[in-house]
């Protein structure tokens, strides 16, 4: 009886103590699924989709498309160059401006932009873009992504800090050409 | 000294009661080799990888030129660096070969489904490990490449931009997304890995090694076990020294092929700087995500979404349940026809996509235009309007997607016989309004280019074949045809 009552106490113990660490195990699997998380969680990311200048108007002569950078705005020491962002700025007229993300709608290949025959075309699976940014040709299935932008003392300033991709509410949110081929 | 140890240890009866198992005199064959093959390079990784990692450094702005200062600073580097790079083509080659032999020798089934679905979840570990370390070579392919796995991932419905966000460590391709692919790369996965392939050696070990396949030979869950045990100690031998002989050159053989080529071909790159900046840039995977690349190009758009998501779920459930639904019957490919055509299938369209992607027809040929000089034949004797339109051709980068003289884009036909497969009205039409993946071009185009470019294309015609005419265009203006 005596070894009996031993044993229950000892596997009450044993449930005790599984219990003890499985709580132990809860209040610090919270900070750290926290932390995990914390890149995904949006509203607590500084610096993201800030307003961010890429110049002064007279960089972009008009009707021109120019390529312009401008640096991330919640940068890392570590980042190094990739902070640099680099996208295509078309002059329309005046006041008028379409700036276009450099990722390519399709798979974020960075799109070159063709003076001379007024494309933009990417490299990687062949995503071809009217000077508009709608869609020409190949695989994408829209147009080019376009940052929001505003004139702000004589400085074109655009809306940025996130890399656009198709699912992306930035991207979601400009409204932007499907991509219906131009008639002649 | 030795007894000394094993007094305390007490681990040389199991090792030596391990080495020599009985397994069936049949496996002592070359084509059980690929295993221990996979196991020798995993651990040639493991020590490279460890090696690499004494003087890497795993941060956006550094990554790059610590791989400059290996490949050209430091003694051997450049060695270390190219052995971790083929040993990691090797492995996942050999992993793949692993797989297909397995599969059709039959052993996963009845009682070895679990060793395949471990072995499943290897492969997955092993491609993941090919990933990871493309993106810690932190060049173009890598930054840009992020960028594909980037925009792939968005497109999972309602979590997708979270999930990218997660992926990359923050709003973009930076710091924080080195950092956790060296996690995973170093930490993550290798574990993993490590953990997994004891389980799958243990599997091995427990269950006994796949007797080689006879015809006939069918297998039963109610007397396989008493089968296998009679063929093992009847006709057995016992591992070491029996089977391990060709598995030990076989390795051997692996590791001075892997050798040989990182003295011969030397590091994969790391190409230009992972400067997005500079867009003068064509990423381009490497080889074992080729077949994914040519896939993405060539898939109508409409489709990509859905095969991207569904695809590898399908995929991966058809092989996790393989074992579970087919876990009897005949072992042998001789017996198994619709086995030996899925690997047929399989390994035909990822050799055709992996070599279409090695010239990759559907990108179109960012320089060919500046380039790629108009071939000699197609100008002599021309026209003056004929020649400003081969000036117009290479100006409007027409020559990026379309090919004269087999120099040139892919992307669209080669022209070099346009002139009999289009009348005059279908080319200008064609150049004006694009259509059949072809852009509008006539926004940019003025009448006059217009006019000679059609001029130039009309003399794109082999010697001796006529340019096509519309007949109806003479009838209209009153000429006889």
């Amino acid at each position: 009886m005596k070894s009996a009552e031993g044993v229950s106490r000892r596997g009450m113990l044993v449930k005790i103590g599984i219990l003890f660490n499985g709580a132990v195990g809860v209040i610090l699997a919270v900070p750290i699924v926290r932390y995990l998380l914390a890149p995904g969680i949006r509203e607590r990311r500084p610096g993201a989709e800030s307003w961010l200048s890429l110049g002064t108007l007279g960089q972009f002569p008009e009707g021109e498309t120019r390529l312009a950078t401008f640096r991330h705005p919640a940068v890392d020491p570590s980042d190094g160059e990739t902070a640099n962002i680099p996208c295509w700025v078309r002059r329309v007229g005046g006041e008028k401006f379409q700036v276009f993300a450099i990722n390519c709608a399709h798979l974020g290949c960075p799109v070159r932009w063709f003076p001379q025959s007024g494309l933009f075309m990417c490299p990687c699976h062949g995503g071809v873009y009217y000077s508009d940014g709608s869609r020409a040709s190949g695989p994408p299935e829209r147009g080019l992504f376009e940052y929001r932008y505003k004139i702000e003392q004589g400085n074109l300033v655009i809306q940025a800090g996130e890399m656009p991709t198709t699912g992306a509410p930035t991207a979601r949110l400009i409204n932007i050409s499907t991509g219906k081929p131009p008639c002649a | 000294m030795g007894a000394w140890f094993d007094a305390r240890l007490q681990l040389a009866k199991p090792i030596r009661e391990t080495l020599q198992h009985p397994v069936p005199r049949q496996t002592a064959s070359w084509a059980y080799v690929f295993g221990s093959a996979a196991l020798t390079v995993f651990i040639l990784q493991i020590v490279t990888g460890i090696l690499l990692a004494l003087l890497y450094v795993p941060s956006a702005g550094e990554a790059w030129n610590s791989l400059q200062i290996l490949n050209h600073q430091v003694t051997l580097g450049w060695f270390i660096r190219a052995l971790h790079g083929w040993g990691s083509n090797f492995m996942v080659a050999i992993v793949l070969i692993h797989m297909v032999q397995v599969f059709l020798f039959g052993a996963y089934k009845f009682p070895r489904e679990l060793t395949w679905v471990v072995g499943i979840l290897l492969l997955l570990l092993t491609l993941g490990m090919a990933f990871t370390g493309q993106v810690l070579r932190f060049d173009q392919d890598a930054y840009w490449g992020l960028g594909i796995g980037a925009s792939i991932s968005s497109r999972i419905p309602v979590l997708g931009p979270w999930i990218v966000n997660l992926l990359l460590g923050g709003p973009i391709i930076a710091g924080a997304t080195l950092s956790r692919f060296f996690a995973l790369h170093v930490f993550v996965i290798p574990g993993s890995l490590l953990a997994f392939v004891g389980v799958h050696l243990l599997l091995v070990l427990k269950l006994g090694i796949n007797e080689w396949p006879m015809p006939g030979r069918i297998v039963r869950r109610a007397t396989y076990i008493e089968e296998y045990h009679e063929l093992t100690h009847k006709d057995g031998i016992p591992f070491v020294p029996g089977a391990i002989a060709k598995d030990m050159f076989f390795s051997g053989f692996i590791l001075l092929a892997i050798a040989l080529c990182a003295v011969y071909f030397g590091p994969f790159g790391p190409s230009g700087q992972p400067d997005p900046t500079i867009i003068q840039t064509v990423p381009r995977p490497d080889y074992f995500f080729l077949w994914l690349y040519a896939v993405l190009s060539l898939l109508p758009p409409s489709m990509e979404t859905p095969a991207l998501l569904i695809g590898p779920v399908i995929a991966l459930g058809v092989l996790l349940a393989l074992p579970f639904f087919s876990g009897e019957g005949e072992k042998s490919w001789k017996r198994r026809p619709i086995a030996v055509l899925t690997i047929l299938l399989v390994a035909v369209a990822l050799g055709t996509f992996t070599h279409l992607a090695g010239d990759a027809p559907w990108s179109p040929v960012m320089d060919a235009w500046s380039g790629e000089p108009i071939p000699e034949q197609n100008l002599k004797g021309r026209t003056a309007l004929e020649r400003q339109g081969a000036l117009v051709f290479q100006a409007k980068q027409c020559h990026n997607c379309h090919a004269l003289g087999g120099a040139g884009g892919e992307r669209g036909p080669a022209l070099d016989r346009v002139a009999v497969e289009l009348t005059e009205d279908q080319l200008i039409r064609q150049v004006i309004q694009g259509g059949g993946n072809m852009p509008a071009y006539g926004k940019n185009l003025s009448p006059a280019e217009t006019t000679a470019l059609v001029a130039f294309l009309e003399t794109l015609h082999p010697v001796g074949l006529a340019p096509a005419h519309d007949a109806s265009r003479g009838v209209e203006s009153g000429a006889s045809p």
